[in-house]
């Protein structure tokens, strides 16, 4: 219903005006929800790979997305998914205390390319798998990889971004990206394989 | 691992298509006379497959998806309305409305627009003892302030629980002077004050607090064609409850119970005068 609450009534002279302005404004939402909306699966999947925890990730995407309204003048039409995104990682990185060393750094494991051992003993994919079921277990896996080779994946295998859109989200030179992403696979591959290989003889 | 770590970057490009045609070609050369790299290749390929055959995304909930929906409306702020040229014409079935038609434009000060004169004026017609105001902008308005007020850390421009303070800020600010009475002991302790836009008029919002819950108390002149009515409904997933004292007309406006957006309204009453 467009009725109004029994309240005053208005200056026709200065309603014009403000038709007007409330007009842009609502031009504005609706550009914004046209080209943003249809991203809030791809915002909170990073978000909830990034925290590993569900409610910081919806905090994580209303924040993103309030962020992206105010900010979306800046918007030039670009692809909407990976501005979008850039957004969710950022607001990510401020909610963990704006340390982009996490992001960005070179852990151990980058260098030796081996997976941390505490890790493939806490959290093996057979006791995952008993666990949870399939999906659950792939997910979990996935979720114990380090950043920065996580999001790395993420953007690549889920979100199905180009090396360069994902370069231009993680601010780093696309070659980086290469190395990071081969990495992930490589531990993937080290953590599942020996399980699917099982399953496959089985 | 590879034998060959420099072509890995290159078998990684391959499988995402990433790769322009002269080192497409390249690869597919080295991969023919490499049984290493044919190896690496199939064990990219083998963790893709596992990955892509898994329901791996998230989604997301339903109820985030909403609340963001609801805050862009709040930062877009009211919908226009049409231009009077722009109107539906009114169809010949609206005449049999017209009677109770002439009373909805009274009582609302302007002239509304086509079908909803008709809805508006049945919904008089029945509610005229206690108005009952379905989902009107007014509502919408309410909200969105409310949920602005939570979002945009402005809650309050005069953040204070005491009522000495709020109430004298006021002056100057709105033409009218709202009762800022204190309620900690009620169970309702005094926030702040700010000022805020509903209906493109200034009004003064009193800002208290049930327990963890912010109470949005917005308050301006009632109009003398408004309705005296007590209204309490639901909005959104919020409490609204009016009521008009003193010339003034009060909207409370939070996510508590109705139950206690009453009893808010029951002891701001006891102590308003």
């Amino acid at each position: 219903m467009r009725g109004r609450g029994p309240f005053w009534p208005r200056l026709a002279a200065s309603a014009d005006r403000r038709t007007e302005e409330a007009r842009e404004r609502h031009d504005k939402a609706e550009a914004f929800r046209r080209a943003m909306m249809p991203h809030m699966d791809a915002a909170y999947n990073l978000a909830r790979y990034l925290t590993r925890d569900p409610s910081a990730a919806e905090d994580i995407v209303q924040d993103a997305y309030l962020r992206a309204y105010r900010s979306f003048d800046t918007w030039r039409g670009e692809a909407a998914k990976p501005w979008l995104l850039t957004i969710v990682r950022n607001c990510f990185l401020n909610s963990v205390g704006g340390s982009a060393d996490r992001m960005s750094g070179r852990p151990v494991h980058e260098i030796t390319g081996e997976l941390p051992d505490a890790l493939i003993e806490s959290r093996n994919p057979e006791s995952l798998l008993a666990d949870q079921g399939e999906a659950a277990m792939l997910r979990a896996t996935i979720e114990q990889i380090p950043e920065p080779f996580r999001e790395t994946l993420i953007l690549r295998e889920l979100e199905e971004l180009s090396y360069k859109e994902i370069a231009a989200i993680a601010q780093v030179p696309i070659g980086t990206i290469m190395s990071r992403l081969a990495r992930a696979r490589q531990m993937l591959a080290d953590l599942l394989l020996p399980y699917a290989s099982r399953k496959a003889r089985s | 691992m590879s034998l060959h770590p420099d072509k890995l970057p290159l078998l990684h490009g391959l499988v995402d298509g990433e790769l322009d045609a002269a080192n497409t070609i390249a690869i597919e050369a080295h991969l023919k006379t490499c049984p290493d790299c044919r190896a690496e290749l199939e064990q990219i390929q083998a963790v893709r497959d596992l990955i892509a055959a898994a329901p791996l995304r998230e989604h997301a909930p339903e109820s985030l998806n909403k609340r963001i929906a609801l805050m862009i409306d709040a930062e877009a702020g009211p919908v226009p309305r049409a231009h009077a040229a722009s109107r539906p014409a009114p169809m010949p079935g609206r005449l049999a409305w017209a009677g109770e038609g002439v009373a909805a434009h009274v009582l609302s000060g302007r002239w509304l627009s086509g079908a909803a004169t008709g809805l508006i004026a049945a919904s008089l017609a029945l509610a005229v003892v206690v108005p009952q105001m379905t989902h009107t902008d007014m509502e919408d308005q309410l909200v969105q302030s409310h949920v602005r007020s939570l979002l945009v850390g402005h809650l309050v421009d005069i953040p204070t629980s005491n009522r000495h303070v709020v109430k004298p800020w006021f002056n100057g600010k709105v033409d009218f002077a709202p009762p800022v009475p204190e309620l900690a002991d009620q169970g309702f302790p005094l926030v702040g004050g700010r000022l805020d836009y509903i209906d493109d008029h200034e009004v003064a919002a009193i800002v208290y607090r049930r327990h963890l819950h912010v109470i949005n108390l917005f308050v301006r002149p009632a109009h003398t064609l408004s309705l005296p009515g007590e209204v309490a409904t639901r909005h959104e997933g919020y409490s609204l409850v009016r009521w008009t004292a003193g010339g003034l007309e009060y909207w409370a406006v939070s996510d508590v119970e109705m139950g206690d957006l009453k009893l808010f309204r029951q002891a701001y009453l006891a102590r308003a005068q």
